[in-house]
């Protein structure tokens, strides 16, 4: 029994010896595989001595962690649900703060030409004409949603032997992808950052319906009273200061820029 | 194929520099499962001697449940685990999720039914042996129970690690309610689910040797430590 307090004890000691200005946030993968957390949090910390911990997960599951008050802000790319999350008071407002786009991905030889497609609904056709596999996210992330949406714009029914919802996020998905020689719609970070392309090539970016929208959305503390309120506030005017603007914009991998700061200050 | 010598070149190399964020999660994954064992120990080997001296209604459903759950999906006992300590749920003004407290509360129930299953087996062989005995000499419920814990202390070694090589390996249910946080939560094996959802696939192999390393390094000491397979003594 003894032996027992000791172990809760040393727990325990674990547990408040972590207690400095700390606070959750949740995030998109695709944000993470960006690698842009590890230039912004460090920063953050200097600036405001704020510790941010990162929880990475996809964008409907970091609304449900939001809904239930486990994190105290969410940083995602989905703006419907991000909408009405906050009309259904689970965060006070929504803030922009930059985007960055999604690409196609596809195998190199390109079997279902999409390389020369018009706009990003024609390029869906054509991989559904051409029968050629297509890997989705299905996971209802933000990256999923926006994929939905365009097979809806293009007026494609995605079902198929040719199509494939893994279920899974960005690095997963893309894996997949890589296995079957696929095509995949994916964030241009989480593609820039991936280290198994396999046969993998861009094939198709730069509509301007590809463009993703991220936004910061601290939890509504008057739902959740143990919210890190004042944290995420000072976080999210770290987040929108020209201090973040230079960082966001001079963020670059293999040479390219990935977001673009677009914050109302 | 060129990702597997790329990985033990990594683990060599990890191992080698003593990587700071790799003694970090290596540290964290030991803390985490260790303490979930010695408490899954504390609450399995009393069960499971209960289980053997003590007869009782609904015991054969007991243990027939036990041993069920020593298939306990991962995953789901994350999702209880978390439910439960969620702000939203019963017990969410603790603050626990999100915690290694969290994770070793999940890794507990997972490994409870395992250490509890197989200590149980070995007890009752034991009891079968020493019933007679112990019964003519009288002995009280409390001494029975230290004399075939105490006696079969070389099995129960085996339940125990069992137990802590379930734990170890574990990913699905540490990776919901711990969240793999950096620097809170991170552990080997979300980690190697990390680095394989960026592809790659040779820093997780590296991780994973490390991984394996561990492992075999945890057995050895406590078969070192409590001196068995050794000559004359077993």
């Amino acid at each position: 029994m003894t032996r027992f307090l000791a172990v809760c004890c040393a727990v325990l000691t674990v547990q408040t010896a972590a207690w400095a200005e700390e606070m959750k946030m949740a995030v998109t993968t695709s944000f993470h595989n960006s690698g842009l957390a590890e230039v912004l949090l460090p920063e953050i910390k200097q600036d405001t001595g704020i510790d941010v911990q990162l929880l990475v997960v996809g964008t409907g599951q970091a609304l449900r962690l939001g809904a239930a008050g486990d994190v105290d802000a969410i940083l995602v790319h989905a703006k419907a649900a991000e909408e009405k999350f906050v009309a259904e008071g689970s965060a006070t407002h929504r803030t922009e703060i930059m985007y960055n786009d999604f690409v196609f991905i596809g195998p190199g030889a390109d079997g279902a030409g999409i390389k020369a497609a018009a706009d990003a609904a024609a390029a869906l056709r054509l991989i559904a004409g051409s029968g050629a596999p297509f890997v989705s996210r299905g996971d209802d992330s933000g990256t999923h949603k926006k994929e939905l949406s365009l097979w809806e714009a293009a007026d494609v029914a995605p079902e198929g032997d040719w199509y494939n919802a893994v279920g899974a996020g960005m690095g997963a998905a893309l894996n997949t992808a890589s296995g079957m020689n696929a095509y995949i719609l994916s964030d241009r970070a989480s593609w820039l950052n991936f280290g198994n392309k396999g046969d993998l090539a861009l094939l198709f970016a730069g509509d301007p319906v590809l463009f993703n929208q991220y936004a910061y959305l601290p939890v509504n503390p008057e739902k959740h009273p143990h919210v890190k309120a004042d944290l995420a506030a000072q976080l999210e005017a770290w987040l929108v200061s020209d201090r973040a603007q230079v960082l966001i914009d001079g963020y670059r991998l293999e040479g390219e820029q990935l977001f673009t700061f677009n914050a109302q200050k | 194929m060129s990702e597997l010598w790329d990985g033990i070149a990594q683990a060599f190399w990890l191992i080698v520099t003593l990587d700071a964020d790799l003694v970090e999660i290596t540290l964290r994954s030991l803390q985490v499962t260790l303490t979930a064992l010695v408490i899954a120990c504390l609450i399995a080997l009393p069960l499971a001697a209960i289980l053997s001296v003590r007869r009782f209604p609904f015991r054969r459903i007991t243990i027939a449940v036990l041993n069920a759950l020593m298939g306990l999906p991962p995953v789901v006992v994350g999702l209880i685990v978390y439910v439960f300590l969620s702000r939203a749920g019963p017990f969410g003004v603790l603050g626990l999720l999100f915690t290694p407290t969290a994770m070793i509360i999940a890794q507990v129930i997972i490994i409870v039914p395992l250490i509890a299953s197989i200590a149980h087996q070995s007890l009752r062989d034991l009891w079968a042996e020493y019933h007679d005995l112990l019964i003519s000499m009288n002995t009280t419920q409390g001494q029975r129970i230290k004399t075939l814990l105490w006696d079969s202390r070389r099995a129960l070694l085996t339940a125990a690690l069992a137990g802590f090589g379930r734990g170890i390996g574990e990913v699905g249910a540490i990776m919901i309610v711990g969240g793999n946080i950096d620097h809170a939560t991170r552990v080997l094996t979300t980690a190697i689910a990390l680095e394989t959802g960026k592809g790659n696939f040779s820093l997780a192999l590296g991780l994973g040797f490390v991984l394996i390393a561990l492992a075999i390094a945890v057995n050895l000491a406590i078969h070192w430590l409590s001196h068995t397979e050794r000559e004359g003594r077993w």
